[in-house]
């Protein structure tokens, strides 16, 4: 009954992924077979590295792209849950108008975030009168794609870790509130902590994320020109043009290493009960 | 299910809480604030709506902040040009089978892992878990190759190959999927008591009969939240359908707003109304199964 399961996901996914380790370590060009002296060892993690000058600055933006998803959107996420897991009137609908951009397609996001950054027709020109090209400058539309992705992700934010505080004990907060904690303090000292599973989860769902970024940029332009990501390099290297299948495979082992160490994370977390 | 029992008490709750809920200056400055994001939030969604429904003639003599010009014919322009029947049909081809086998699949891995004890159990379900949070990119090359070498027949496919065709993202997108699935799926059958399983066995029913006759429906609840989320997120992959397929009159609604960009970029009025038709069937699943897509979001991360 597991049969049928594993060859889909072991064939479509792991082998798939050894293969992509393997072919990094040839010059493979695709044509023909892959045979003995193909292989070249480390050579395409090195022209990656020195002779290959998109590299740096999608690694760079992944990074920024990180650093905003953690230090912005996170927590504006995990501070709107708080407030409304007070019981207050409404508050289903103001999840709702959070949680709503959650349902769309980061590629529409895309979209409709064209018709406030774009450069002739959009709101923001429009009310500040600036001229500049949000999505094409590429000193500004890594920044414009976060604020789009950012839409996104609060909304995602703030619904697991609103779910997140509906489980934990209720009698820790009373307890608390007789101790004379404050709200804050009460937040910070028990809540927090005992939501350690559901931080690190969000904090690895926060690092994948990061590093799987794609969608948004693919729409914008192609992750060109300000917007390079290790992932669009990674497409565009085996749908463009060259098919540079070894080089391609090398810059998606990066990815693989990477996201690892995250898997590693949230596997043990979320496995940790059953053991 | 734990949370509705927390839900109720706290509704009950205990003096300092009663107290806490009058209204006070604090109570309402939190209001007006919430208020204030609230809408700074769905707002582009709402100026999407807004353009959508105004003539191009107008906002280019007006400009887009501007109020007038009222049509509704942005959206049949935008439906013939961007060819929405042909893309909503593909869309619909391959999102009802990939989640049909996806749940078919995922929950046969998780009863036999939430079922059976047997010492590798963590290690499959982690395998399987694992597997759908690996960056896709990361897969591309040999997949697309792959792809490219296995034949299938003409009739299936008019490229002769599984590259460039609807069934090749159905079954990708089925791997994808699999694995999350199964993960919420395996939390929430370790919750059926084992001693319905034992009273099937001595009453002769097989594991597959277990399985389909048993399992399955006692786990109505998590099927059709994950069946909700599955349709959100299959409809609105992007990735895979935008480099397996060659053809643009494949793709499915989501790939193709790329091939939209062009033709509606200099009307804005088109491109919105375009936005708001391909965003509607997930707006909709959103507003009505509101309930169950939220509790599949959560179900992943909380461990129900």
């Amino acid at each position: 009954m597991v049969a049928i399961p594993s060859i889909v996901v072991v064939g479509l996914i792991w082998l798939p992924a050894l293969s992509s380790v393997v072919l990094s370590f040839t010059r493979w060009n695709g044509i023909g077979n892959l045979s003995a002296h193909d292989f070249v060892g480390l050579t395409n993690y090195r022209n990656i590295a020195t002779n290959y000058p998109p590299f740096w600055p999608a690694m760079t933006h992944n990074l920024i792209w990180l650093l905003v998803m953690f230090f912005v959107a996170t927590p504006a996420g995990m501070f709107l849950a708080v407030l409304l897991d007070k019981e207050i009137r409404g508050t289903r609908v103001y999840q709702m108008a959070l949680y709503m951009p959650v349902v769309l397609s980061l590629a529409l996001i895309g979209f409709i975030w064209q018709l406030i950054f774009s450069q002739q027709n959009g709101l923001l020109n429009a009310v500040t009168g600036s001229t500049i090209d949000w999505f094409g400058d590429q000193r500004y539309n890594l920044w414009a794609a976060l604020v789009a992705t950012s839409w996104r992700q609060v909304g995602y934010i703030m619904l697991l870790y609103l779910a997140g505080l509906k489980a934990v004990d209720h009698s820790l907060r009373e307890a608390a509130a007789i101790d004379g904690c404050t709200e804050s303090k009460a937040f910070f000292r028990v809540i927090f902590p005992v939501m350690r599973p559901i931080n690190v989860i969000i904090l690895v769902v926060t690092f994948i994320e990061s590093l799987r970024a794609f969608d948004l940029v693919w729409i914008i332009n192609r992750g060109r020109n300000g917007l390079e990501l290790i992932a669009t390099l990674v497409t565009q290297n085996v749908v463009g043009e060259a098919s540079r299948i070894g080089f391609g495979s090398a810059l998606a082992t990066v990815m693989l290493l990477i996201s690892s160490g995250f898997i590693v994370i949230y596997l043990r977390v979320v496995m940790k009960g059953d053991r | 299910m734990t949370t509705v029992a927390l839900d109720q008490s706290r509704t009950v709750g205990s003096a300092p809480m009663v107290r806490k809920k009058r209204t006070t200056p604090a109570r309402r400055l939190l209001h007006v604030f919430l208020i204030v994001v609230a809408a700074t939030w769905i707002f582009p969604l709402l100026w999407a709506l807004y353009n959508s429904f105004r003539n191009y003639s107008y906002t280019a003599i007006h400009g887009y902040a501007s109020f007038g010009g009222f049509t509704v014919s942005n959206f049949t322009n935008a439906w013939k040009q961007g060819d929405f029947t042909r893309h909503f049909l593909n869309s619909a081809i391959i999102t009802i089978p990939a989640v049909v086998l996806t749940l078919l699949l995922s929950s046969m891995v998780a009863f036999v892992v939430s079922r059976f004890t047997y010492k590798f159990n963590l290690a499959l379900l982690g395998m399987f878990t694992a597997a759908n949070l690996l960056p896709p990119q990361a897969l591309l090359i040999p997949i697309y190759r792959m792809f490219r070498a296995i034949p299938v027949p003409l009739w299936i496919n008019d490229s002769g190959t599984l590259l460039n065709s609807l069934w090749g993202l159905i079954a990708i997108n089925t791997a994808f999927q699999t694995g999350f699935c199964a993960f919420v799926l395996s939390n929430y059958m370790k919750t059926i008591p084992m001693e319905l399983y034992e009273a099937a066995d001595v009453d002769g029913a097989s594991v597959f009969r277990q399985w389909w006759q048993l399992t399955l429906p006692l786990c109505r609840p998590p099927l059709a939240a994950l069946a909700t989320l599955e349709v959100t997120w299959i409809y609105n992959e992007f990735f895979w359908a935008t480099v397996l397929l060659q053809s643009g009159d494949k793709f499915p609604i989501t790939s193709s707003l790329n091939n939209l960009q062009g033709q509606f970029f200099t009307d804005f009025n088109l491109l919105s109304a375009g936005s708001i038709i391909v965003a509607l069937p997930t707006l909709i699943v959103f507003f009505l199964l509101q309930k169950q897509f939220v509790s599949g979001l959560t179900m992943g991360s909380t461990k129900g």
